[in-house]
């Protein structure tokens, strides 16, 4: 039999996306059901002085806080309880949710109006001056006071990243069913359930089996139903239970772009030291990242930043402080590459700022300093023999022609740039070790079922669980069928993040085919399953021996492996609007092993667009401490038109840590495309260090230089 | 109000200010057409009314008086776009997939790269970063 593994087989849920049959959350109704409905905080900090209801409360449902059934059930489960589900005095961000209505007739509802009237106090907008630190991570490598004397070049920088938002073309939606054993089920377009489940256990004061969470079709997550459906899930519940009904809670556009998280906007300063020929000597890095009104899940993403904020360099002496700190907006939270994106595009710039202060070519002092087999990263891992860098760099340079079109676009209105990046996969330092990730198999009559919680959320999740079980257990694809995930029939293996889907609960699936396989010898699964009953197979995580890490030292293998990349981005400066047009990227992308290549390729064209979105287009302008511009007509992600062709190179050097040798590759997509935009615009003589490189920021730069 | 909707004549009582998008997904169970922006913006909601793709977030019911309304659902899953986004990646989270599929259509047969980059111009895609979208359409004709 021919294996599936590589090649591109027929999605599992192809068929049901291109009719329009498969069904995302707005899509399904129950019987009774009303609509619900969030009232939200208009000022940034203050407390509540009064509520009023200017409607006839007539066959509403209403929820404050005082509805939740104890004080310290209103708090957000995650990492610390200090988000509330509601607003009972204190207001500590805009669009902080503070009162929930429910009705059966959705403009009825819509029209209710309620005034809330506040005492204000002055909030903090700026992070760089936030009183507030929810968490600060060190990194120390060498000695780099020290090493910084004996530099012979130092330069010093600071570069900012601006907020993003998602814009998953479905919007949040939860749909919460009351159930007659008091219990609770919510459907919705999530990427964690059993985060929900968590959520929900704690605010409902539920126990485990009176909570179900099932993941609807979900269009689109990209981190965005990370952490944040717990919230509404919370909301529709209360609801819910409240009514003894149905409540769906859908947001309109609006609502999701302004209430829900976004990208950290960072600041990021570097002073590296360097030997005159261009070698790394000593790298002192400051990270800052706004993590809005409330914890959520801030130290984490300033953690996987601090991490990758040296970039894949070999240096002996390392320093990096992050700090997450908190303002008075909206809670930032997980976006695609949590936290690398913004400290790899500081470290991408810097590089480029420093092969001009050095007159050197910037690929040569990538090739200089990049990371090789043996060398250690800033927090002491050792690199195997699947680093890639210097091959995905010159591969890059080769595909793109990037000498000759750099010395051609000299002195034109063409910019060309590059970016050399790595990711590492699946969650940081000991947090595998914490998950305890289980995955079942069930062998049936009818076929084998993979039992995940991991969600389809368009990256391919069913198919591709489905080939590694299919392999591992010498079967037809065909023959595999990956289960919704449903929190009453599938264990917890995890959440849909960090790219570990593939590589992390990929390879637990992979020994429990294989377990599978062992114990029914070589007879047809669905023949065993007739003969003896079902069979069902769980496993759980099982850390590999040689992976060590300190969590507060910060020392020690950070990830078991790390996918490489090289883009390269050439531009076009348009001399009377200032706008830059993106005109190609070549991406080279080493991943490990290409499971389903049509899949990867579009993980790593999405994820090139959306890193060029947030170089060139996607501002997200804050007005009193609330994004003004929640809309797509005027937060423009790409279209067709304003995204450069893309011309995708997979480069496979197999880790031993991962299934058939994949690595992760969800989310290095999106760490290259800004710096590599962001150069070729430097290509052009413009100073530009900040993103987004909107036209007017663009023109600003070309102003100051003059 | 009569009106012809994927090949069928049809009649549907609705207010005539509802949002066409409404009418269908509500009134006529057709949950294919996907509500994105709800400004137009995004084209989820993309519908053809006699041949023309048009956001029936943004049309009223009354402008569709014995007119032909043809949606996703009207191509009954036999439409060389449909197999073509399933094979090669036109489709991920699927969410923009019946929309972009319309605007698709209404290219017509063997458009080119051009008429296809301008024509689907109006539909956002946030996964594929468009590139799959091409190879589908280009690989349908």
């Amino acid at each position: 039999m021919s294996p599936s593994v590589g090649t591109n087989v027929p999605r599992k849920d192809g068929i049901s996306k291109v009719t329009g049959a498969a069904k995302y959350v707005d899509d399904l109704r129950f019987p009774g059901m009303l609509h619900g409905r969030t009232i939200r905080s208009t000022i940034a900090r203050g407390r509540i002085k009064s509520i009023r209801f200017d409607f006839d409360t007539d066959g509403f449902t209403i929820v404050q806080a005082g509805d939740v059934p104890g004080e310290r059930c209103n708090y957000v489960a995650l990492i610390e309880d200090d988000q509330p589900f509601l607003a009972a005095h204190e207001i500590n961000h805009q669009a902080e949710p503070i009162l929930l209505l429910a009705h059966e007739d959705r403009d009825t509802l819509l029209a209710a109006k309620v005034v809330i009237e506040y005492e204000r106090d002055i909030p903090v907008f700026d992070a760089e001056s936030s009183p507030v630190v929810f968490k600060e991570i060190r990194i120390r490598k060498g000695d780099v006071d020290r090493a910084m004397e004996t530099a012979e070049v130092i330069v010093e920088g600071t570069y900012r990243t601006g907020h993003q938002e998602h814009v998953y073309i479905e919007t949040n939606g939860v749909i919460a069913v009351p159930e007659a054993n008091g219990g609770m089920t919510v459907h919705g377009s999530l990427q964690c359930p059993y985060y929900v489940h968590k959520a929900l256990k704690a605010l409902l004061d539920l126990p485990e089996d009176k909570v179900r969470v099932v993941q609807s079709e979900t269009g689109g997550g990209f981190g965005g139903k990370e952490e944040y459906p717990s919230v509404i899930a919370g909301h529709a519940a209360l609801l819910a239970r409240k009514a003894g009904r149905p409540v769906k809670m859908i947001y309109d556009r609006e609502e999701d772009m302004v209430a829900t998280t976004k990208r950290h906007p960072s600041v990021i300063r570097h002073r590296t030291g360097l030997t005159r020929d261009g070698r790394l000597v000593a790298m002192d890095i400051d990270v800052l990242m706004d993590g809005g009104a409330y914890v959520t899940l801030s130290p984490v993403v300033l953690s996987r930043g601090c991490i990758h904020a040296a970039g894949p360099y070999r240096c002996e002496n390392v320093r990096t402080v992050g700090r997450a700190v908190m303002t008075n907006t909206p809670p930032n939270g997980a976006f695609r590459g949590f936290g690398a994106p913004q400290t790899q595009f500081a470290m991408e710039v810097h590089m480029e700022r420093i092969a001009e202060a050095l007159g050197m070519n910037p690929v040569h002092l990538r090739e200089i300093n990049a990371l090789r087999p043996g060398d250690t990263t800033a927090t002491g891992q050792r690199m195997g023999e699947d680093c890639s860098a210097l091959e995905a760099l010159r591969t890059a340079v080769e595909r793109s022609d990037f000498h000759r079109k750099r010395a051609e676009y000299a002195g034109t209105n063409k910019g060309i740039g590059l970016a050399l990046f790595y990711h590492g996969s699946g969650f940081t330092g000991s947090g595998e070790v914490h998950l305890k990730s289980k995955v079942s198999l069930e062998a049936r009559e009818d076929a084998v079922h993979v039992l995940v919680a991991s969600a389809e959320i368009g990256q391919g999740t069913r198919t591709m669980l489905s080939q590694i079980a299919a392999d591992a257990l010498g079967v037809p694809y065909e023959q595999i069928e990956c289960e919704q995930p449903d929190t009453s029939q599938v264990p917890d293996s995890g959440p849909t993040v960090a790219s570990r889907t593939c590589m992390v609960v990929g390879g637990i699936l992979k020994q429990a085919a294989e377990e599978m396989r062992a114990k029914i010898g070589t007879m047809d699964p669905r023949e065993y399953a007739r003969l003896h009953g079902p069979l069902l197979v769980t496993r759980q995580y099982d850390k590999p021996h040689d992976i060590t890490w300190d969590d507060t030292e910060y020392r020690g293998d950070a990830y078991a492996a790390y996918g490489w990349g090289c883009d390269v981005a050439e531009v076009e400066l348009d001399p009377v609007t200032y706008e830059v047009r993106p005109l190609r990227v070549t991406v080279i992308h080493e991943i490990g092993k290409a499971i389903h290549p049509v899949m990867v390729t579009g993980q790593i064209e999405g994820g090139t667009a959306q890193g060029v979105g947030w170089a060139l287009n996607e501002h997200v302008v804050m007005r009193d401490g609330v994004m003004a511009n929640g809309q797509l007509t005027n937060y423009t992600i790409p279209t067709t038109l304003d995204t450069p062709r893309l011309d995708v190179v997979i480069l496979e050097n197999p880790s031993s840590y991962g299934p058939f040798g994949a690595k992760g590759v969800g989310e290095m997509p999106i760490d290259g495309p800004a710096p590599a935009v962001v150069n070729a615009i430097r290509h052009l003589g413009l100073d530009v260090r900040d993103i987004p490189a909107i036209p007017e920021a663009v023109m600003e730069v070309q102003c100051a230089s003059r | 109000m009569r009106f012809t909707l994927n090949g069928r004549a049809a009649e549907v009582e609705a207010p005539p200010m509802k949002r066409l998008l409404d009418v269908l997904r509500e009134e006529c169970a057709l949950t294919g057409s996907k509500e994105g922006c709800g400004e137009g913006e995004c084209g989820a909601c993309t519908v053809l009314v006699d041949g023309l793709p048009v956001v029936s977030c943004l049309v009223p019911f009354a402008q569709v008086r014995d007119a032909e309304v043809v949606t996703i659902e009207g191509l009954e899953g036999t439409h060389p776009l449909q197999k073509a986004f399933a094979e090669l990646g036109g489709a991920q989270c699927g969410i923009c997939t019946p929309g972009m599929i319309m605007a698709a259509v209404a290219l017509g047969p063997n458009p080119s790269f051009e008429e296809i980059r301008h024509g689907l111009a109006g539909n956002l895609c946030r996964c594929t970063g468009y590139e799959a979208i091409y190879r589908a359409v280009e690989g349908a004709s």
